[in-house]
């Protein structure tokens, strides 16, 4: 009896001892939430690009592990996104996400995200909350909050650009009012003052009624739009003779669509965590990979997607590709360390929110080409400004109506 | 009073952006009784053909018509190979458009990526026209020019053309039209063509104030549907009549309630069906 009892457990041993050995060896799938087709599937063609470059440049294996993209598209619409997370999760048995492309799509899937308790990295969705009010415990985000950037613009405007009045057009949707309101914020504080507030739709077909209602005693003018919204806008300002200088959002001159605008974006100061044009070894290196892989200048979405398979690796590595401890690998995950990348040095805050070197940058034309020239760099700026977390979270989340405009 | 003048050009050059897209709609939805929902797709289409066609060389002017007969023919094709067949089959019919519509959507994020594209405007139109205080594009001044002339072309061709009149005893009783000896078998595919020619050549003209993206087919489509319900299936008149009080209610309304920006476009629609259940200039279907 005795022997059997060890007949049994020897071969259940080496039974287990090869099944082990064949998970060592199996790849880890990573499910990855994109947008192709729809409104935003600009913006999901350069996540992939972004996230292929960073798997090639580690021959597709990260800590050892081969790693084994699974790609879903969501069309941009979270309902479809959180059909979508579920079969990579339950169906495809993705073990990480990474993903998806916007705010309003991050927030459908936050619950499914909690109760499967699936570790996700933000490739580019900046909804505040994410990383504040609501921090999800699974999710960390390679790119900046939607104010992140704009508290810095708010500031430069005021203290640099001495400008005393602005007015405000941004998209009506969470982006769009969160960093209206950061900029607003930073703004004010300097003693300047936004006199008027537009908000257009999303899918406006023009922008002929906003800007024929400016108020004529500005200084200058913000636009905070994201995907293509910035062509219209900047080439509609420029027909209609407005001659006030622009400060734009990150998405409003961004080097995707950057390369299809023409003069009239010339000039236009924007704030962001990267610039194709940030002048060092690391971005160097990244905008000549990706120049010669798409022939095109990385811009957010590009960068953010590589970004987030960089923070995969560095958290991989920390837990040497074993993701089985989810608690171990999650710590990992938040405590990403890069001294160098493209966005220059990369820490985290206990919120699981990137701290980064904010640059302002101003369109200009380098060999015959649009591209956002640095002009000033913040460095190592939270999402929470210079206001500390504490006091930062006591005030309300940034919305439309905060604040007003006088 | 400059408020009052300068929000009434951007109505009058947004109505006229909507005639030119919902007047080849109108057509095909009167006539042939099919709500063709691949109108916005051809729209788009156009656009990004007439992009090719100057980014092949072609000037401004080419290009409107390369994408207008781009896109007439695509439609001839699609009326002879699939909706001829589905005649008197209106439920099988929206459903084809919407997936043509589809199809058209994805091949062009395949060939265009889905990289939004301004549509350069031809040198001689660009910038501001001024009065004192007023400063206005002129390429929107001459959108407003190209809508009424096309009105007018239009008004010549179904009221002072044998085609026109044709056409006219086709929406007013089909049965009877076809009874008194009117092919309407060579009637339709040419209609088809040019309300599709229409949406492409639009598309083109339309590209420089709305610029081509994926998603302008499902933005402009609602549009046209709107003005062709509110002034009535069938009617040229009433298709102009709708884009100008659209285009109006659009341009005051987003300037006056902002916050409504979406109700106040289908709100005048609700009404005039609630009291003109055939929209303004409809006449009663047969």
């Amino acid at each position: 009896m005795r022997r059997i009892g060890a007949l049994f457990s020897t071969t259940f041993l080496i039974g287990w001892a090869l099944v082990s050995a064949a998970e060592a060896a199996e790849p880890l799938k990573v499910g990855f939430m994109t947008v192709r087709s729809g409104a935003l599937a600009a913006g999901g063609r350069q996540m992939e690009e972004g996230l292929q470059l960073c798997v090639d440049a580690h021959k597709g294996e990260m800590a050892g592990r081969k790693i084994q993209i699974i790609t879903a598209d969501t069309a941009g619409q979270p309902a479809v996104t959180k059909t979508k997370a579920q079969e990579l999760v339950e169906r495809d048995g993705a073990q990480i996400l990474i993903g998806p492309l916007a705010a309003f799509e991050a927030l459908a899937i936050d619950d499914y995200i909690r109760q499967t308790k699936t570790p996700i990295i933000s490739p580019s969705a900046a909804a505040e909350d994410l990383t504040q009010r609501k921090p999800n415990p699974w999710f960390v985000r390679a790119v900046g909050t939607s104010a992140q950037a704009h508290h810095a613009l708010g500031e430069y405007a005021a203290k640099e650009l001495k400008y005393k009045r602005i007015v405000i057009i941004a998209d009506d949707f969470a982006f769009g009012h969160e960093l209206s309101a950061g900029f607003q914020r930073t703004f004010e504080q300097n003693g300047g003052k936004v006199i008027q507030k537009l908000w257009s739709p999303l899918n406006a077909a023009e922008y002929g009624t906003y800007i024929t209602q400016i108020d004529p005693t500005a200084d200058a003018v913000f636009a905070g739009f994201a995907g293509g919204n910035g062509i219209k806008f900047l080439g509609e300002y420029k027909n209609y003779g407005m001659q006030k200088p622009v400060l734009g959002a990150m998405t409003t001159v961004d080097e995707g669509i950057l390369k299809r605008m023409g003069d009239e974006a010339l000039g236009v100061i924007s704030a962001g965590w990267y610039s194709a044009a940030i002048d060092t070894p690391a971005n160097k290196k990244f905008v000549e990979a990706v120049r010669k892989a798409y022939n095109a200048d990385p811009g957010y979405y590009t960068v953010g997607a590589y970004m987030a398979c960089e923070f995969l690796n560095n958290a991989l590595e920390q837990v040497k590709g074993d993701i089985s401890d989810k608690a171990a690998f999650m710590k990992a995950l938040r405590s990403v360390n890069m001294p160098e990348s493209p966005y220059g040095q990369v820490k985290l805050d206990q919120y699981g929110q990137p701290i980064l070197d904010i640059t302002i940058r101003k369109v200009e034309k380098k060999d015959g080409k649009l591209q956002n020239t640095v002009i000033k760099t913040y460095p190592a700026v939270s999402q929470f400004w210079t206001y500390g977390p504490d006091e930062f979270l006591k005030s309300p989340v940034y919305s439309r109506d905060w604040t007003p405009a006088k | 009073m400059n408020f009052w003048v300068i929000q009434g050009l951007n109505g009058l050059a947004f109505g006229s952006l909507l005639f030119i897209l919902a007047s080849g709609f109108s057509l095909i939805f009167g006539l042939m009784r099919i709500v063709n929902l691949s109108h916005g797709a051809y729209f788009m289409l156009g656009a990004y053909v007439g992009i090719s066609a100057m980014a092949a060389g072609a000037s401004f002017w080419t290009a409107i018509l390369i994408g207008g007969i781009a896109i007439g023919a695509l439609g001839a094709v699609i009326e002879r190979l699939i909706l001829r067949r589905l005649t008197g089959q209106p439920l099988a019919q929206v459903l084809v458009t919407l997936g043509i519509a589809f199809i058209i959507a994805d091949a062009c994020v395949w060939i265009w990526t889905g990289d939004p594209r301004p549509v350069p405007m031809p040198r001689e139109l660009a910038g501001a026209f001024r009065v004192h205080q007023l400063a206005f594009p002129i390429y929107r001044l001459f959108v407003i020019g190209i809508a009424f002339a096309l009105a007018a072309a239009l008004w010549f061709l179904l009221e002072r053309t044998r085609l026109g009149a044709m056409i006219r005893a086709g929406v007013d009783d089909l049965n009877m039209a076809r009874a008194i000896g009117i092919r309407t078998s060579v009637l339709f595919p040419v209609v088809f063509c040019l309300g599709s020619a229409l949406a492409g050549a639009g598309g083109v003209l339309a590209g420089p104030i709305l610029s081509v993206y994926p998603g302008l087919d499902t933005d402009m489509l609602p549009l046209a549907l709107v003005v062709v319900i509110l002034g009535g299936v069938g009617s040229l008149l009433g298709a102009f009549v709708g884009s100008l009080i659209i285009g109006f209610i659009y341009s005051y309304g987003q300037a006056l309630f902002p916050d409504l920006a979406y109700m106040i476009l289908f709100l005048p629609m609700v009404l005039v069906l609630t009291l003109r259940p055939t929209g303004l200039f409809g006449r009663q279907a047969i």
